[in-house]
C-alpha cells in the first residue's frame, strides 16, 4: 500500500490516536443517561467523532492519488529545540533569578536559533529588552514579576 | 431615535481621556504588528491579555479591538512596499500594490488603501450599531437547543469558508472541543483528564494554547524557512495624494469592497481574510476596462480588498457582541478577554453593560480616524521599522510571549504548558492542520457541553429536540447546507482556485 499524502496520513493517525486516548479516558467518568448526561457523556461522544474523522482522513490519504506525495518535509530541529529550551529555561529561572538575569538569558539562548548570531547585536538587544520589559511590565503595568535574584532579596 | 441615542452614549464613553488613550495605544500597537511580518493580531492580543487585569473592561476591550483593525491598516503597508503581507488578509493587496510601488506609485497605493479602509471602517461602525440590537433580541428567544445548534453552525461556518482541507479543519474543531474537556465538570464536580495534576483541574488556559500554537509555533516555522531577500521601496514614497484619475478608478472599488466585506464579516468564519479575497475576485470581474490590467498595478486591486478587509474586521464583531459566538480566532480572544473581566459574553451584554457595548462600537470609528492619521502622514516611521531584522524581532517576541504567559496566573506551570503547545503548533504546521478552528472549538467547548446537557435534560434525553424545534432545526439545516454546498465539485474547484496564490 502506498501513502499518497504523507501529511494527511500522519494527521489522520494523530486524530485517531487522540480520539482513542480521550475515549479510554472518558470511560473513567460516569456516562449517565441521555436524559441526565454524566461527566463522561460529551467527551466520549466527541472522541468517537474524532476517531471516525481521523479514520476518514487516514483512508483518503491512502486512496486519493496525488502525484507529489505531499511530503511532510524536513523538520527544523535547530529552531524547534532552541526555542523550546529557551522557554523552559525561562520557566525554570524566572522565580529564582528574577528578570534581570532571566531576560538576557532567554534572549541569548533564543538568538542562537537564527541564521546568524552576532554577539554584540544580541547583547545590545538583551540590554534593551531587559530595560524595556522592566519599564512596561513592572513599572508601567505594575505586574508582580520577580526582578532581582531570590538570594539578593 | 434609539440608534442616535445609543451612539451618543457610546461617543460619550469613547471620548473620555482614558478610553481615547487606550484606543490610540491599541491602534499604534496594531499598526506596529501589522507592519512587522511574523507576528499577527492573535498572538499580540494573547500576549496582552494578562495586562488587562489591571484595566477596566471598557478601555481593555477598546484597546484589543484597536489592535485587530489597526493590524489591517499596517498589514497593507508591508504588502505594498515589500511584497510581504504583514497579515494574511493583505495577501491579495500585495499583488497589485507591490506592482504600483515598483512603478513609483507607492504613495497612491498607500493612500487608496488607507482612505478606502477609513471609509469602510465608518460604514462598518454604523452597520454594527444598526444591526446589533435586533440580533440581540432574536438571541433572547434562544433556548439551550438553539444555542447548541447555533454553535454548530458557527463552527461549521468558520471552516467551510476558510482555506485548506475541510475534513481536517472539522477534525481540528473537534480536537479543540476535546482539549476543552480537560477541566472539572461543572455539574458533577469530577476532574476530567487531569492526571492528578492540580493545575489541570482548572482546565488549560486558552492563552497558553494561543501563545504556544500561534506565537511560538509561527516563530519556529518562520525560522525553519530560508531567509528571503527583500526589496524595500522606501525612497519612492512621495506624492502621497492620488491623482484625480486614481480617485475616479478607486471609489467604485471602495464601495463594492465595503459592501462585500460588511456582509462577509457577519457570517460565521468570515472576517477580514475572506472579505479581501472575495473583493479581489469581484474587482477582477467587475472593473470595466481597467486602465492598467490586474496584476500589473491596478489601483482597484488595492482599494477594493483593503476596504473589504477593514469592513469585514469591523462587522465580525457583530456575532461576538450580540450572540457571544466568536466568528474567528481574534474574536475568540475577545470573548476570553470579556470572561477575564467577569462579563459573560452573550446577548445580555448590550443591556447589562451598555457603556461597554456602545463605547466599544463608537471607539472603532475614532480608532479608524486615528489610523488614517497614523498611517498616511506618518508612513515614514513605519517604513523605518521594516528595516529591523528578524533576528532581533523573534527573541523579543519569544520574551513577550513568555512574560505574558507567566503573568496570567504568576505560574511557571503555564510557561511549561506553552512550550508543549509550541511543539504541537509546529506539528500542526508541518501536517498542514490549521490551528484557528482548534482555538474556536476550545473557546466554545464548555458552552457547547453545557447547552447540550441542558437541552437533553429539558427534552428528557430525546435527541430529536434539536430537529423538532424550528429555530434549532433551521440552524442545523443551514450548517448541513454549508457543508453540502462547498463539497459540490464545481464549487470545490473554485474554492481551491480562490485560495491558491495568484
Amino acid at each position: 500500500m502506498k501513502i499518497e499524502s504523507q501529511r494527511d496520513f500522519w494527521s489522520g493517525l494523530m486524530f485517531v490516536a487522540i480520539g482513542a486516548g480521550f475515549a479510554i479516558g472518558a470511560t473513567n467518568y460516569s456516562m449517565g443517561t441521555s436524559a441526565r448526561p454524566g461527566a463522561g457523556y460529551f467527551p466520549l461522544l466527541l472522541s468517537a467523532i474524532m476517531a471516525i474523522l481521523g479514520a476518514v482522513v487516514l483512508f483518503k490519504s491512502l486512496t486519493i492519488e496525488r502525484a507529489d506525495g505531499d511530503a511532510v518535509g524536513s523538520i527544523a530541529w535547530k529552531p524547534l529545540l532552541i526555542i523550546i529550551v529557551s522557554i523552559v529555561v525561562f520557566g525554570l529561572t524566572l522565580e529564582r533569578l528574577g528578570m534581570v538575569i532571566t531576560v538576557p538569558l532567554l534572549i541569548v539562548i533564543s538568538s542562537l536559533a537564527g541564521d546568524e548570531f552576532k554577539l554584540r547585536g544580541v547583547l545590545v538587544n538583551a540590554a534593551v529588552l531587559t530595560a524595556g520589559s522592566w519599564a512596561v511590565f513592572i513599572w508601567g503595568l505594575k505586574l508582580t514579576i520577580p526582578l532581582w535574584p531570590h538570594f539578593l532579596q | 431615535m434609539d440608534l442616535l441615542n445609543n451612539l451618543a452614549l457610546g461617543f460619550g464613553v469613547a471620548f473620555t481621556w482614558i478610553n481615547l488613550l487606550y484606543a490610540f495605544f491599541g491602534c499604534v500597537l496594531g499598526t506596529l504588528i501589522g507592519v512587522l511580518p511574523g507576528i499577527g493580531p492573535v498572538a499580540t492580543i494573547a500576549m496582552l491579555l494578562p495586562s488587562i487585569y489591571a484595566l477596566d473592561a471598557t478601555p481593555a476591550l477598546i484597546m484589543l479591538a484597536g489592535i485587530y483593525y489597526g493590524a489591517q491598516y499596517g498589514g497593507s503597508t508591508t504588502a505594498i512596499l515589500i511584497n510581504v503581507p504583514g497579515e494574511s488578509s493583505s495577501v491579495v493587496t500585495a499583488i497589485d500594490g507591490y506592482q504600483m510601488a515598483r512603478q513609483g506609485r507607492a504613495g497612491a497605493a498607500l493612500a487608496a488603501a488607507g482612505l478606502g479602509s477609513f471609509f469602510a471602517g465608518c460604514v462598518g461602525t454604523i452597520i454594527i450599531a444598526a444591526f446589533a440590537p435586533p440580533l440581540t433580541e432574536l438571541a433572547f428567544k434562544f433556548g439551550p437547543a438553539e444555542y447548541f445548534s447555533l454553535m454548530v453552525l458557527g463552527l461549521i461556518g468558520a471552516v467551510v469558508l476558510a482555506s485548506g482541507s475541510l475534513l481536517k479543519a472539522i477534525s481540528m474543531i473537534i480536537l479543540g472541543l476535546l482539549l476543552a474537556q480537560i477541566n472539572t465538570d461543572v455539574i458533577s464536580g469530577t476532574a476530567r483528564y487531569s492526571f492528578d495534576i492540580p493545575e489541570l483541574t482548572d482546565g488549560i488556559g486558552f492563552v497558553t494554547i494561543a501563545m504556544g500554537v500561534f506565537g511560538f509555533g509561527e516563530i519556529i516555522a518562520n525560522l525553519g524557512q530560508p531567509a528571503e531577500n527583500r526589496e524595500v521601496f522606501t525612497k519612492d514614497v512621495k506624492g502621497l495624494w492620488p491623482t484625480k484619475q486614481d480617485f475616479l478608478e478607486a471609489w467604485p472599488a471602495v464601495l463594492r469592497g465595503t459592501g462585500i466585506g460588511s456582509i462577509l464579516g457577519v457570517l460565521p468564519g468570515g472576517g477580514a481574510l475572506l472579505a479581501s479575497f472575495a473583493s479581489y475576485t469581484m474587482e477582477k470581474k467587475l472593473a470595466r476596462n481597467p486602465r492598467i490590467p490586474f496584476g500589473r498595478g491596478a489601483i482597484q486591486g488595492v482599494a477594493g480588498p483593503e476596504s473589504a478587509n477593514n469592513a469585514g474586521a469591523q462587522t465580525s464583531f457583530i456575532p461576538m457582541l450580540t450572540l457571544g459566538i466568536p466568528p474567528n480566532a481574534v474574536m475568540a480572544l475577545m470573548v476570553g478577554a470579556m470572561t477575564i473581566k467577569g462579563i459573560q459574553p452573550g446577548p445580555q451584554v448590550m443591556t447589562s453593560n451598555p457603556q461597554l457595548f456602545w463605547g466599544l462600537i463608537s471607539s472603532m470609528w475614532i480608532g479608524n480616524l486615528m489610523l488614517v492619521i497614523l498611517n498616511l502622514p506618518l508612513i515614514g516611521i513605519w517604513i523605518k521599522l521594516l528595516t529591523v531584522p528578524y533576528r532581533f524581532l523573534f527573541p523579543a517576541i519569544t520574551l513577550f510571549c513568555c512574560i505574558g504567559v507567566y503573568t496570567l496566573n504568576n505560574s511557571t506551570f503555564d510557561v511549561f504548558m506553552t512550550a508543549i503547545f509550541a511543539v504541537i503548533g509546529y506539528l500542526f504546521y508541518k501536517l498542514s492542520c490549521e490551528a484557528a478552528p482548534l482555538l474556536l472549538g476550545f473557546i466554545l467547548g464548555p458552552m457547547m457541553e453545557e447547552n447540550l446537557r441542558r437541552a437533553l435534560l429539558l427534552s428528557r434525553g430525546d435527541w430529536s429536540t434539536f430537529v423538532t424545534r424550528p429555530l434549532s432545526a433551521g440552524l442545523l439545516v443551514a450548517a448541513v447546507l454549508m457543508i453540502v454546498v462547498v463539497t459540490l465539485p464545481s464549487i470545490k474547484s473554485k474554492r481551491e482556485v480562490a485560495f491558491s496564490e495568484d
